[in-house]
C-alpha cells in the first residue's frame, strides 16, 4: 500500500480550477449555477427546519392541518413534556453521550497506535500488519457470523461494550493516520528522541500525538459522529429487557413502541394525565431535534477537518 | 541514508553493546528482538486483538452456513459449531427455493448500479459547477448546507421522510389535496419507492462526493488552464481535456470501492426509511435487510448465514474483478 497522492488540504477550496478573471463562465451561467446551488442548499436543510417547526406546533394544529411550515399555533409544550420524560429520554441522551465519548477515545487510541506502528519503516512486521488491516477491507464474515461471534463467543449481548467495540477501529482511519504520521512528523524528531533513550511508547504519546492534533481531530470527529449516529449495535445487541441501555438514536427508532411502553407501565412516577395528554406528534419530532441539534450546530465548525480527512483518505492501496 | 539512521537506535537501544556484534550473526533473531520491534508490536497489540476478534473470527465463523447449527446445552459456541450436523450446501438450496432470495439479490444489485452511476455523475457535475461560481462565499455556504445530510443518521432522516410522506399529515399529501388531487398512501405504494430511495440516498450522500471531487479540482495545477486559455480552449474543452482526466484517478478509486460493495446495502436506507412496511418489501428489501430479518425475526440461521456468506464471497469476487479489469485497461490505476 503506497500513497499515490497525498493532498494536503487544510483549507476549503479557494481558487478552484482555472477560474481566473479572464477564464470565467458567462455571467448568465454563473447566475444559473448560483440559483441551482441555492435551491440544493435549501433542499438539504429545509427538512431539518421543517421538523423543528413541527416540534413547536400544537398537536391540535397538526391534527387539523397536518405538518405545515407555518402552523396555526406555536408552543414549547413538546419540550416541556420531554423534560418530564427525562428519566427515559434524558437517560438515553446520557447513554449516547457516554458511548460517544468512550468510543471516541478508545477508537483514537486503537487507530492511532496501529497507524503509528505502520508508519515506522524499519518495523519487522510492518508488511504483515498492513496485510492484517487490508484483508478486512476486501472480505468480511458478514452480519450473521459477526453476530454469532459477538454474542455467543465474546458475550457482548446487553453490554455497553457491544455499543462501543464493533465501531472502534476502521482500516480507513488507520490508513489516514499512517499517511499523516509518515508525511507530517519529521523522521529526525523520532530518531533523536530514540537516541536520547526514549522508548517507543514515550515517543508515541509525548511527541507524535501532540504533533498530530489536526489528524486526531479529524479522526476523532469521524468517530464521535459515527457513535452519536449509531443505532445498529443497539438493534442487534440490546434487547428490550435492557431498555435502560438504549442510546438516543435507538429510542427514537422505536419511539412508537417506547411511548406505548411508557404509557403501559405507568410506574415511571409520572401522573397518568401526562400520558393522556401527551402531544405524541410534537414529542416525536422534539426528540428528533434533540438528537440532531448537537450535530447540526457543531458540524459547520468542524467541516474543514472532515474535508481534510476525506482528502488524505483518497489513497491508493 | 535511511538505513544509516536506523542503525543508530538499534545499537543504542541494546544496552549491552559488546554482545550486539556477536548477535549480528543471527540477524533475523536480532531484528525480532530489537527493542523497537518489541515495543512497536506491543503498541499495535490491542488493535491487532481487535482485528482478530471482530474481523478474523467472523471470517471463520462463516462455516456456520454449511452446518445445521444447534446450540448445545453446556457447550460453548465453538463446541456447538463443531458438533452441529454438516449439511453442505443445503442451506443455500433451501434459500434459493424461496422466492425471496432472487428478489433481494435483484434489489441489491439494481439499486447499487443506479447508486453507482448517480453517485459519480451528479457529484462530479456539481463539483465542476461549483468550481465555476464567481462568489466563493456562496460556494462555501452552499457546500456546508449540501454536506449536512451526510452527517445525519437514517433514523433522523426517516422522520424527515415521515414529515413529507405521512398519509394524513404529510406535506406532500397536503399539497396534493389542496391542488384537488387524491392523497397517496405513500407507505403502501411500492411503485414510488424505487424513486424515493434513489432520491433520498442521493440527497444524503451527494455532499460527500461533491466535496471530495471539489477538493481534487482545487488541486489541479492552475497553469494547465492558463495554457489552455492561451491556446484558445473553450470552457467545455477545458472540462473535457483537463478537469475530467484529472478527476479520473479519484473516480476510479471510488468506483472500485463501490463496485466491491455492490452486494452490500445501506441497512438504514432500506430498513428504516420505508418504516418496515410489509407492502413495500418487494421493492425495498435488500440482502442485508433479509439477513437481519432471517436472523432476528424468523430465527432462521440457515437462511441468514447462507445469504450472508454469498454476499461476502460475491463482494470479494466483484472487487477483485473490478480491480483487475481496471488494471488491464490502465496499468497505472487500480486500488491494489
Amino acid at each position: 500500500m503506497t500513497v499515490r497522492e497525498t493532498v494536503t488540504i487544510s483549507q476549503l477550496p479557494r481558487k478552484p480550477g482555472g477560474s481566473t478573471r479572464l477564464n470565467r463562465v458567462p455571467r448568465a451561467v454563473n447566475a444559473l449555477f448560483s440559483l441551482v446551488f441555492i435551491l440544493l442548499a435549501l433542499a438539504a436543510t429545509l427538512p431539518l427546519i421543517f421538523v423543528i417547526i413541527i416540534s413547536l406546533s400544537t398537536d391540535e394544529s397538526v391534527q387539523m392541518y397536518g405538518y405545515r411550515f407555518l402552523p396555526k399555533e406555536w408552543t414549547f409544550n413538546a419540550y416541556a413534556y420531554l423534560w418530564m420524560l427525562k428519566d427515559f429520554v434524558g437517560r438515553a441522551f446520557l447513554v449516547s453521550l457516554g458511548v460517544t465519548i468512550a468510543g471516541t477515545f478508545l477508537g483514537l487510541l486503537l487507530n492511532s497506535t496501529m497507524g503509528y506502528v505502520l508508519s515506522r519503516r524499519n518495523f519487522v512486521f510492518r508488511k504483515f500488519f498492513t496485510i492484517v488491516i487490508f484483508v478486512p477491507m476486501l472480505f468480511s464474515g458478514g452480519m450473521v457470523a459477526s453476530y454469532m461471534i459477538n454474542t455467543q463467543l465474546l458475550h457482548l449481548g446487553n453490554t455497553y461494550w457491544a455499543l462501543i467495540l464493533p465501531l472502534a477501529v476502521s482500516s480507513f482511519y488507520i490508513v489516514i493516520l499512517r499517511t499523516f504520521f509518515q508525511t507530517s512528523i519529521p523522521e529526525e524528531v523520532i530518531e533523536s528522541a530514540r537516541i536520547d533513550g526514549a522508548s517507543q511508547f514515550r515517543i508515541f504519546f509525548s511527541i507524535v500525538l501532540p504533533l498530530s492534533l489536526p489528524a486526531l481531530a479529524t479522526i476523532g470527529l469521524f468517530l464521535s459522529f459515527t457513535y452519536w449516529n449509531s443505532w445498529f449495535p443497539a438493534l442487534m445487541y440490546i434487547d428490550s429487557a435492557h431498555a435502560e441501555m438504549y442510546p438516543l438514536q435507538y429510542v427514537l427508532m422505536n419511539i412508537e413502541r417506547t411511548i406505548q411502553m411508557l404509557v403501559r407501565n405507568a410506574q415511571f412516577m409520572l401522573p397518568t394525565e401526562v400520558f393522556q395528554s401527551l402531544p405524541t406528534e410534537a414529542v416525536r419530532m422534539a426528540i428528533v431535534v434533540v438528537t440532531v441539534l448537537p450535530i447540526a450546530l457543531s458540524y459547520p465548525f468542524f467541516q474543514k477537518y472532515f474535508i481534510s480527512g476525506l482528502t488524505i483518505g483518497a489513497i491508493k492501496g | 541514508m535511511d538505513s544509516n539512521v536506523s542503525e543508530i537506535p538499534s545499537t543504542l537501544s541494546n544496552p549491552a553493546g559488546s554482545s550486539a556484534s556477536s548477535a549480528r550473526r543471527f540477524s533475523w533473531l536480532k531484528q525480532v528482538l530489537r527493542l523497537d520491534n518489541i515495543e512497536l508490536t506491543v503498541l499495535a497489540l490491542p488493535t491487532l486483538i481487535w482485528y482478530v476478534l471482530f474481523t478474523y473470527l467472523p471470517m471463520f465463523g462463516i462455516v456456520i452456513a454449511f452446518v445445521h447449527y444447534r446450540p448445545i446445552r453446556g457447550a460453548n459456541f465453538v463446541q456447538s459449531l463443531f458438533r452441529s450436523e454438516f449439511v453442505g450446501l443445503r442451506n443455500f438450496k433451501y434459500l434459493f427455493a424461496t422466492p425471496d432470495a432472487a428478489i433481494v439479490f435483484r434489489n441489491t444489485l439494481l439499486y447499487n448500479i443506479v447508486f453507482i452511476v448517480v453517485g459519480i455523475v451528479v457529484p462530479v457535475t456539481l463539483a465542476i459547477m461549483m468550481s465555476e461560481l464567481y462568489s466563493q462565499k456562496l460556494a462555501k455556504v452552499c457546500q456546508t448546507a449540501i454536506f449536512l445530510p451526510y452527517f445525519l443518521s437514517w433514523v433522523v432522516v426517516s422522520y424527515f421522510g415521515l414529515a413529507f410522506l405521512s398519509v394524513n399529515k404529510g406535506l406532500i399529501n397536503h399539497m396534493l389535496t389542496s391542488l384537488g388531487r387524491e392523497p397517496v398512501q405513500w407507505y403502501m405504494s411500492p411503485q414510488y419507492w424505487p424513486y424515493i430511495l434513489v432520491l433520498v440516498n442521493t440527497w444524503k450522500n451527494v455532499g460527500y462526493g461533491m466535496v471530495l471531487y471539489l477538493a481534487s479540482i482545487t488541486n489541479i495545477d492552475a497553469t494547465l488552464y492558463e495554457a489552455a486559455v492561451v491556446d484558445g480552449a473553450s470552457k467545455w474543452q477545458q472540462i473535457k481535456y483537463i478537469t475530467l482526466p484529472m478527476l479520473k484517478p479519484m473516480v476510479i478509486i471510488l468506483f472500485i470501492l463501490s463496485v466491491g460493495r455492490i452486494f452490500n446495502s445501506d441497512f438504514g436506507l432500506f430498513y428504516i426509511m420505508p418504516r418496515n412496511q410489509g407492502a413495500l418489501v418487494n421493492v425495498t428489501q435488500t440482502i442485508d435487510v433479509y439477513v437481519y430479518k432471517a436472523l432476528m425475526r424468523m430465527n432462521n440461521l440457515g437462511f441468514a448465514s447462507a445469504a450472508s456468506l454469498l454476499q461476502s464471497v460475491f463482494g470479494l469476487i466483484t472487487i477483485l474483478t473490478a480491480n483487475t479489469l481496471i488494471k488491464k485497461v490502465d496499468p497505472e490505476r487500480g486500488l491494489f
